[in-house]
Formats: C-alpha cells, structure tokens, sequence
C-alpha cells in the first residue's frame, strides 16, 4: 500500500525548485535596482485614476500573479454612475 | 465571534507554520470560515507553505499602515473556499506591527472568520509576543528534543503572563501539539517519549504529528498536507487534533503503534 503510494505519485522536488526560482527572481529584484515594478504600478495607477474620480477603496481589488516569464497585475475598480461629478 | 489561536513554539523549525497551515486547512475543510495570519514580518513563509506566494498583493503591515484595506490584503484560497490567508510583509521592519494596529486587525477579523490563526515567529520578540497578545487558545508547538521542550516551557510562561486574557486574570487554554515524532526513534529509546514530554510540559496534548515525507512533499507543492494528501498519516493526525480543538472527546494514538483490540478503547485520554 505505502510502496504502491510511493511509485504512483510524481516527485515534488521539481515543482519546489521551479516555485522558488519564480519567488526568488521576484524578491531579488525587490530589492535590487528595478524595486518591485508591480507595486509601483499599481500605486501610480490608483493614483491616476483617483485624480478624476473619488475611489472607494471597498470598491478596489487589486490582483497579482507573479510568473517566471510573465507577471499579471489586475486592478477592478466599480466605477459608480456618478463618479465623475465627485472629482475634484 | 470567532476564536483567536497563536500556534507558538519559542523554538525555530519545529512546525509552527506547517502546523498552522494544516489546521487551518483542515478547519476550513470542515466549512468553517478561516484566516491563518503569519506575524514572521521580514522571514515570511506561510505564503510559500500555502501555495499563495506569486499572488501576495498587500499585506499584515500595509493594513496596520491604512495602505490597503483588510479585504483587499486577505487571499482566498484557490482551493477551499473557506480559508483565507493575511501575509506578513517581507520587506518592512517588525516595529511596523503596533499594538494597536494588531488589535484592530484582530477584531476585525474575529467579527468576519470562525477561526483566527495567528503564525507566531520563532523567539521571544515583539512579533512572538503580538502574534500571542490577543489570542484565546494557544497551540505550542514541540518536538520530542530537549532545547524544544525547553523554549516551549518558556513560552508558556509567557501566555500565562503576556497576553491579554493573562492580565484580565482569565486562563488561557493551551494544548501541546508533538511534532515530528518518530516512533522507531522514541522505541529505541533515542527519542523523548510522548509521557515525558507531557510530564515535562504537564499542559493537555492536542496531537502527535508523525516525522513524515508528505509533510516535505505538501510544502514542496505549496499545499497544506490536509489538502495535500488527505489519506497521509500527518493529515489524519492534524485532521484528529481539530476535532479535539472543536471540544470532541478522542483519544490521542501515538503514530506508528500498534495497538491491540482494548489499546484502542483504554487509550490516552484527550484533553
């Protein structure tokens, strides 16, 4: 039973590598020269976007995945009907 | 009003994170609501264990900060839908963690989740003592070797004295959770066995956790061992020992015993 489980599933030591490689380029980088792009984007964005309408921050999903080719930064903000009246 | 539980140990790398990462998991398969919370600001690695690291977006100092709201910081589970994680910051300094800002962290989470799983930090510093200050029950972690049964007796001086139920006069509920048993070992007498460190440490034993490659193999995937193996002996002892968090009566069986037909109804008593 224990000998067939052992056989039967594929080593996990390959995906460990891989999902440290991915984290440790991302937090290398962090704190090397280009500090944590993805943040600074999405800071810059939100800001941006709060210079032509209030954004209620219940209101914000901020969403990342971090890859080893490709990183995705996905921001969500409802925008209410009368969203542009509100900005200053 | 949910539960606040620290998982502490005083001692580095016996499983506090493992362990949180299982009990919450397991919880959270029960369906209840779930937010393990990882204190280790600078050295964070629940993320990692639950297989959430490329997705950490905010986190537990931002929130303290008022740079992001709660809700935007927690990360649901690909996997349970129930069970949230709030990540430490890896990049900010500890002294970010205020005692007021984790106060309202806290209750603000208690009013929204069953269950509140505080990962304490290894030592005895600053986020070791505000991962533990609010809890309601605490888990120490320990394993059958003297420097861990030591640190572990310390820390429970300090949730007898440090925390908040402490200094309201209340007393707070501990339980001992074994890990990385191994019974050949404690057979052969190389081991402290689970009497001793019972004895030792004389608060009521939640688990034994077996010393088991699906624990190595669960964090290599990023995956809780609950979810990661649900059949594996870790996951039955940590699926076990949340049954006995929840109040049932059952009795602790030490991994890798045989037990004959009346072992199994005259075994140790459960806290």
């Amino acid at each position: 039973m224990n000998l067939l489980r052992l056989f039967s599933r594929p080593r996990s030591a390959p995906a460990a590598r891989e999902r440290l490689q991915v984290l440790l380029a991302h937090e290398r980088a962090a704190t090397g020269g280009d500090a944590d792009l993805l943040g600074k984007l999405r800071d810059e964005i939100l800001r941006a976007i709060s210079k032509h309408m209030q954004i209620d921050d219940d209101k914000v999903s901020v969403r990342m995945e971090r890859g080893a080719q490709v990183s995705t930064l996905a921001v969500d903000i409802e925008v209410p009907f009368d969203a542009g009246k509100k900005a200053a | 009003m949910g539960k606040v539980i620290v998982v502490t140990s005083g001692k580095g790398g016996v499983g506090k994170t493992t362990s949180s990462a299982a009990l919450g998991a397991a919880l959270a398969q029960g369906g209840d609501k779930v937010v393990v919370v990882d204190f280790d600001v600078g050295l964070r690695n629940l993320d990692l264990v639950m297989g959430a690291e490329r997705r950490v977006v905010y986190d537990l100092v931002n929130v303290i900060q008022g740079e992001a709201k709660l809700t935007q910081a927690l990360i649901r589970d690909k996997r349970v839908e129930t069970l949230y994680l709030l990540p430490a910051s890896q990049t900010r300094d500890k002294d970010n963690l205020t005692t007021e800002g984790v106060a309202a962290v806290i209750g603000a989470l208690k009013a929204n989740f069953d269950w509140v799983i505080c990962d304490s930090p290894a030592g005895i510093e600053r986020g070791a003592t505000l991962a533990m200050r609010h809890a309601d029950i605490a888990i120490v972690v320990t394993n059958p070797e003297v420097s861990s049964v030591r640190d572990s007796d310390r820390i429970i001086g300090l949730l007898d004295s440090k925390t908040l139920k402490a200094e309201n006069g209340e007393r707070m509920e501990k339980h001992l959770l074994l890990t990385r048993y191994d019974p050949l070992r404690a057979e052969r007498g190389d081991m402290l066995k689970v009497d001793d460190v019972l004895e030792i440490l004389s608060i009521p034993l939640l688990g034994i956790i077996p010393e088991s490659m699906d624990v190595l193999r669960a964090s290599n995937i990023g995956s809780p061992v609950t979810l990661a193996d649900q059949g594996s002996a870790p996951a039955i002892a940590y699926f076990d020992a949340v049954r006995r968090l929840k109040g049932e009566q059952l009795p602790v069986t030490i991994p890798g015993e045989k037990r004959g037909f009346f072992g199994k109804f005259f075994g140790r008593k459960a806290a």
